[in-house]
Parts: structure tokens; C-alpha cells; sequence
């Protein structure tokens, strides 16, 4: 879990308006890592996440993304943002365009790759999130969980180097939130460099390498999930996974969620 | 009965300038063949300079807009026909016309883009700029197809409204469907052209009314 | 092209001033010939949409047929029918009345179609509680129904109605003494352009308030998702 991050972020400051949102943010993400990051509403961790893709700007500091600020001018963005894969709250599927067309549609047009050649990396992705048989498919005719997979494979098929999570799950029913943690946890041990922002804490506990709590704007505490949940320094850390843990829709299953995956529906 | 079918419908007065009517709705639409489309381009093109989300820019096509909803397509007309000798400029008939017409459509299209535009969802923006797509394939892959889809019903109502605003073009003697008609009434004090004239539009429009108020009743139900 | 030049044609103070009591009388013309227009387009339009809504086969079907027909047809086309081909039969009317009557018919196809439109729109849970609470149909329609539809039809409805009145124009056709009758002949007379900026001004004046403020009516109305 060493070596050079794949991605660094640098004194970032980020405000709309009058409202300062980032308030100086510092982090670095190893290769292979999984980084969970969690906090109340408002703490900034959306717009953190969408700082580094520039889906928001930066209004001060670094995102260094493979050794390249990308803050920086002259930054080629559609080139980079193919190394940083991002899935929605909202899964964003194109309605128009059914599962493979979604998925292949950067590969096509961005990389500029054949028809044949797209489709098959784009199938492969699709395998990889278990949806093989609904390529065909379009948006509507899928559940929310088969959406945000397919939203996962669109991402993947760009082969990034790392992949951002945008409360990949909080729009989803619950009993469809297992097929997307599950296909989480496999792209985890396959390997991706992976950056996620939810609420669902058993699968911070049992997946993540590294928890980072975010409030007003800045990073709190940090640390392996033991500590920040179990033995945080600061108090607004333990009651904040306090509150949390009484909602959390998982409670005792959520370790169920960390372990089995017994055949759960799509 | 018998003397209305005489003044309106004299089948005599129908043969003689059968002929002569059709030219005209030829002419009609030849005239819609080349509006149409050049107002749909040139409406697209406002939009997607709104889109552009600079200020000035976006002001600019406002005020555009908003100044050629608010002209009377008829004043426009006839001033741009009167007025252009005055500028030096001239114009055969059928360039004025299509310039009043382009004008005045373009900028009824370029609202109907434009809202179409606006009624996608951001996150479909935010998640194609996300695999790296450009602006421009966004645009073309992403947004516009689904833009376009949801205001087709406006996109069709307003090219009837175009293809019955050909028959302005009369007022400044455009030999389209309308001014044949009139003219052959003139010569035969007879209502019949001009009653056949409005069949024929019927005939022409009525189809797409029909259509438009299927597709409207669909899109209303969606919501 | 020099600027004197430009002036000196459409912007000419001599013609101008010969011709301005011209302009200012056909904007009153056209001001009162459109407000007429809403007014009768807009009761035909909402008595026929209720008409419609008590779902009485045989005048539904004629209302249809009313809508269609005045929503395909040019309104310079109905125009002419009313005023050079009804006197053959009889019905001779005045160039203001045909104007007026044509573009009543054509505003109430629209706006009948739209008021139907609202009516459809708003959901059938409403109409069942109200007739379960024993109001008659009427009463349904105009107390619990109507207010609803309304809502939804104004954006489509402020459009029309500016389309519409900007078609008193085309009474200009038929000798209407409105704005675009006195400056047109007067530039021909003139032999100079200058009315015919007046004229656009005057409609200029009239209708860019409407549109702006029509866009804003829009903004406030517009079917959240």
C-alpha cells in the first residue's frame, strides 16, 4: 500500500460565493487504497470529491494527479478525467443509450477506439460488475442497483487509475445497496485505487484501509476504521458514528455486508 | 344551398384554375422547404450560444429573441421589403421574404432549443465531462439528443405556425398559395379559389395538428 | 452606407412628425383590437374546455373539430374567407369585425386546446373526492378542477395569446386602420421609410413589455420536476 500516490491533494480551498465550502485540505492516496470519507452534511465531502476532477473548481491549491497538477493551466482535462473514473449519487445513465452504448460511449469518442474494439472492453466491464446479460438494456428497464453497476462498468471501461464514489448508494432501496457494495469490494481487491464517500459504515469498517472525517471544511481526524470508529481522538468523531450507527440500515447485518454475499438480488 | 355551392364551391371555377392553385401551394411549400430547416439551424444556433454561459453573450441572444417574439412577422416584413431599398440593399422578392421569415423563426426555434436544453438533468453534463467527453461531444451525444426528444411536440407546433406564416408572404405579392387565390378570385368575382385555398391548407396542416395533439396529450400524461 | 443617409430615410423628424398622429391613432386601434381578441378568444377557449370536460360524446366530437380546424388554418386565410367570400353569401361584415371574429375563432382553438390540456392533467383523485363529497360535476370542475389546471396552463397560454394578437397585423390586409395600415401607406406616400420605423416602434412599445414579462411569467410558473 506505498509507494507514489496516485493522488494528492494540496491546500485546497474551495468557496462559492461568500461561503467557504474547502477550508485547506491536505490528502494523499496510495495505490491500492481504499479511502473512505465520511462526515455530517455540509462538511464539504462532496465538493472535495468533485474538486478533483475539476467538476468543481478549485479556488486555491493543488490536485495532483499522477504526478500532474491538474489545477494547473494548459491541463488537457478530457485527456486526465480518463484516468479518474466517477460514479453519481444519481447514477447519471444516458436514458437515450442502453447499457453498452452508456458504457462505450467515451471509448468511442474520446479514445477514439473502434466499434468492435469498444465493445468488446466494453463488455468486459460489464462482466466485471456481473450485468453481462443486460447490455441491451436500457436505463429504464433496469432496477437502481443494476443502474449504478452499469454506472460502474461506464466508469471502469476507461480503465482509470483511480475511482472516485459519490454516495454511491444513498439513492438506492436497501435491499439493492448489496449488489453495489459487493461489486465495490471486488473492484477493492482486484486492486483499484478507490476513493468513497457514503454512509454506509459496515463496509467502511470491514473494506477500508483508511477513514477520513471531514467537518466545517476540513479533515478532523484520520486513520484505519478501528480508530476512527471505535477509539477517535476527538469527541464530534464519536458522536457523529454514534448517530450513525443508530440509523445505519445496516446494523447488525452491516458486518453480515463485510463478509457473506449469499446470493443477494440485483 | 345550390347558390352557395355557385360562389363557393363552382366546380367550373375549380377546373379552370386548378392548375394555377396547385403552383401555388407548390410555391408555399418550397418556401417552407427552405425556412423550415434555416430556422431550425439558426435557432440551434442561438441556443447553444445561450448555453455558452457567458454573460454578455447570453444577454445578447435574449434581447435577440425577445425583440423578434415581440415583432409582428408581418411588420417585419413589410419593413425589411419597404425599408431595404433605403439601405442599398436589394433583395429579390423571395430573399426578403425568407429573411423576414428566417428572423422571426429563429428565434421561436432557438426558445424551443433552448429550454429543451435546460431541462436536462446537470448530472448527465457532469457524468459525460466525468469519462472525459468534450463540451462539444457532450453536446452532440449527451444533451441534444435527449433535449431534442423532449420538445419535439414544440419543435412540430412551431413549424406549422412557419408553414402558415408562408401566406404573409401574399401581402407583398409572393406568388404562394394564398395571393394565387385571391388573384383568381379577383379575376372571376368568384369565392370558390379562395375557399379551395383554405381546404387545401386544411388538407396540408391538419394531419400535423392531429399529431401534435397526440404527442402533446403523451407529454402531458408523462408528467 | 453613411450615417446621414440612414437617418435621413428611417429616421426622418419632418416625415416623422407629419405622420406620428397617424401611428398613435392605429396603436389605439390595435390595442383595443387585441385586447377584443383575448378577451372573446380566451372565453370561447375556457367555456369549450368545460363543455368538453362533461364528457358529452357528440359536442366533444365537435369541438375537436372546431379546434383542429382553427389551429391548421392560416389566420390571414380565415380573414380573407370572412371578409371577401362570406359577402357572397350574404354575410357581409366590416374589415374590423372579420379581423376580430377570425382571430377570436383562432385564439379559442389554442386556448381551448390548453385549457383541455390543464384539465387532463390534473389527477383523477381530485375529481373522485370532490363527487364523493356530492358536488355535481359543475361544481367539480369549477371549484376543485379548474383552479388546479390553471396553473399549468399559463406559460403555453401567455405564448399564444401574444402570437395571436400580434396577428391583428393582419387586419392591415383587409384596410383595418391599425398600426402597420397608416404606416405603410404612409411610407409609400412619403416615398420614405420613416413610417415604418414609427410602426415598429409603436408595436415595439406594445409588445416587447408583454414578451419580457411573459418570460417572467414563465420562470414563475414552470412545471417543477
Amino acid at each position: 500500500m506505498t509507494g507514489k500516490p496516485i493522488l494528492q491533494v494540496v491546500g485546497l480551498h474551495k468557496s462559492f460565493g461568500s461561503t467557504e465550502v474547502l477550508r485547506g485540505i491536505d490528502l494523499a492516496v496510495s495505490p491500492g487504497e481504499l479511502l473512505f470519507i465520511i462526515g455530517p452534511s455540509g462538511s464539504g465531502k462532496s465538493t472535495l470529491l468533485r474538486c478533483c476532477n475539476r467538476l468543481e473548481e478549485p479556488t486555491s491549491g493543488s490536485i495532483i494527479v499522477d504526478g500532474v497538477d491538474i489545477v494547473g493551466h494548459g491541463v488537457d482535462l478530457n485527456r486526465v478525467r480518463q484516468k479518474i473514473g466517477m460514479v453519481f449519487q444519481s447514477f447519471n445513465l444516458y436514458p437515450h443509450m442502453n447499457a453498452i452504448a452508456n458504457v462505450t460511449l467515451a471509448l468511442r469518442k474520446v479514445q477514439r477506439l473502434g466499434r468492435v474494439e469498444a465493445e468488446e472492453k466494453g463488455r468486459a466491464a460489464l462482466a466485471r460488475v456481473g450485468l453481462s446479460d443486460k447490455a441491451a438494456s436500457f436505463p429504464s428497464e433496469l432496477s437502481g442497483g443494476q443502474q449504478q453497476r452499469v454506472a460502474i462498468a461506464r466508469a471502469l471501461a476507461l480503465e482509470p487509475l483511480i475511482v472516485l464514489f459519490d454516495e454511491p448508494t444513498s439513492a438506492l432501496d436497501p435491499e439493492l445497496v448489496g449488489s453495489v457494495l459487493e461489486v465495490m469490494r471486488n473492484l477493492r481487491r482486484s486492486g483499484m485505487t478507490m476513493v468513497v464517500v457514503s454512509h454506509e459504515m459496515g463496509f467502511a469498517r470491514a473494506a477500508a484501509d483508511r477513514v477520513v472525517f471531514m467537518d466545517g471544511g476540513i479533515i478532523l481526524e484520520q486513520g484505519p476504521p478501528e480508530k476512527i470508529f471505535l477509539r477517535p481522538d476527538h469527541a464530534r468523531v464519536s458522536e457523529f458514528v454514534a448517530s450513525i450507527s443508530s440509523h445505519d440500515r445496516g446494523g447488525a447485518t452491516a458486518l453480515g455486508d463485510a463478509g457473506g454475499t449469499a446470493g443477494r438480488p440485483a | 344551398m345550390d347558390q352557395i355551392i355557385q360562389l363557393f364551391l363552382n366546380p367550373a371555377v375549380v377546373a379552370r384554375f386548378w392548375p394555377f392553385l396547385l403552383h401555388g401551394l407548390g410555391t408555399t411549400l418550397a418556401l417552407s422547404l427552405v425556412v423550415v430547416p434555416a430556422g431550425l439551424a439558426g435557432g440551434l444556433v442561438v441556443a447553444l450560444l445561450y448555453n455558452a454561459h457567458r454573460r454578455p453573450l447570453s444577454w445578447l441572444v435574449t434581447a435577440y429573441v425577445d425583440f423578434f417574439r415581440a415583432f409582428p412577422p408581418l411588420v417585419l416584413l413589410l419593413f425589411l421589403y419597404g425599408g431595404l431599398p433605403f439601405l442599398g440593399v436589394d433583395l429579390p422578392l423571395f430573399g426578403t421574404v425568407a429573411l423576414a421569415f428566417l428572423l422571426n423563426t429563429s428565434s421561436y426555434y432557438g426558445e424551443i432549443f433552448r429550454a429543451g436544453i435546460e431541462s436536462i438533468p446537470r448530472g448527465q453534463t457532469e457524468a459525460a465531462r466525468s469519462t472525459g467527453l468534450s463540451a462539444w461531444q457532450t453536446l452532440c451525444w449527451v444533451i441534444l439528443p435527449q433535449a431534442v426528444r423532449n420538445v419535439l411536440p414544440d419543435l412540430i407546433g412551431n413549424t406549422v405556425e412557419v408553414i402558415k406564416l408562408t401566406t404573409l408572404a401574399s401581402v407583398v405579392g409572393f406568388t404562394e398559395l394564398l395571393n394565387n387565390a385571391r388573384n383568381a378570385q379577383a379575376l372571376t368575382y368568384n369565392a370558390t379559389p379562395v375557399v379551395v385555398a383554405a381546404l387545401l391548407y386544411l388538407a396540408l396542416l391538419w394531419p400535423l395538428v392531429r399529431l401534435l395533439s397526440r404527442l402533446e396529450h403523451k407529454s402531458i400524461a408523462v408528467r | 452606407m453613411e450615417i446621414h443617409r440612414l437617418l435621413f430615410s428611417f429616421f426622418n423628424a419632418d416625415v416623422a412628425s407629419r405622420y406620428w398622429p397617424d401611428i398613435v391613432r392605429g396603436f389605439w386601434v390595435t390595442t383595443g383590437l387585441g385586447a377584443a381578441v383575448i378577451a372573446s378568444g380566451l372565453a370561447v377557449g375556457l367555456a369549450l374546455a368545460l363543455l368538453r370536460a362533461l364528457r358529452f360524446r357528440p359536442a366533444s366530437f365537435l369541438i375537436v373539430v372546431y379546434a383542429d380546424t382553427f389551429r391548421a388554418l392560416p389566420p390571414l386565410v380565415v380573414i380573407i374567407v370572412l371578409f371577401f367570400a362570406f359577402p357572397y353569401i350574404g354575410l357581409s361584415m366590416s374589415a374590423f369585425a372579420a379581423t376580430w371574429l377570425a382571430l377570436s375563432a383562432v385564439l379559442g382553438a389554442f386556448a381551448e386546446e390548453i385549457f383541455w390540456a390543464g384539465i387532463l392533467a390534473v389527477p383523477k383523485g381530485q375529481t373522485e373526492a370532490a363527487r364523493s363529497t356530492g358536488l355535481s360535476p359543475l361544481q367539480t370542475l369549477i371549484h376543485v378542477v379548474l383552479p388546479q389546471a390553471v396553473r399549468l396552463t399559463i406559460p403555453p397560454l401567455t405564448n399564444r395569446m401574444i402570437a395571436v394578437t400580434k396577428g391583428t397585423a393582419l387586419g392591415s390586409v383587409v384596410a383595418v386602420h391599425e398600426i402597420i395600415y397608416y404606416a405603410s401607406s404612409g411610407a409609400s406616400e412619403a416615398g420614405n421609410p420613416t413610417p415604418l420605423t414609427l410602426g415598429a416602434l409603436a408595436y415595439l412599445v406594445l409588445f416587447l413589455p408583454v414578451v419580457v414579462g411573459s418570460r417572467w411569467i414563465e420562470t414563475r410558473f414552470r412545471w417543477r420536476r
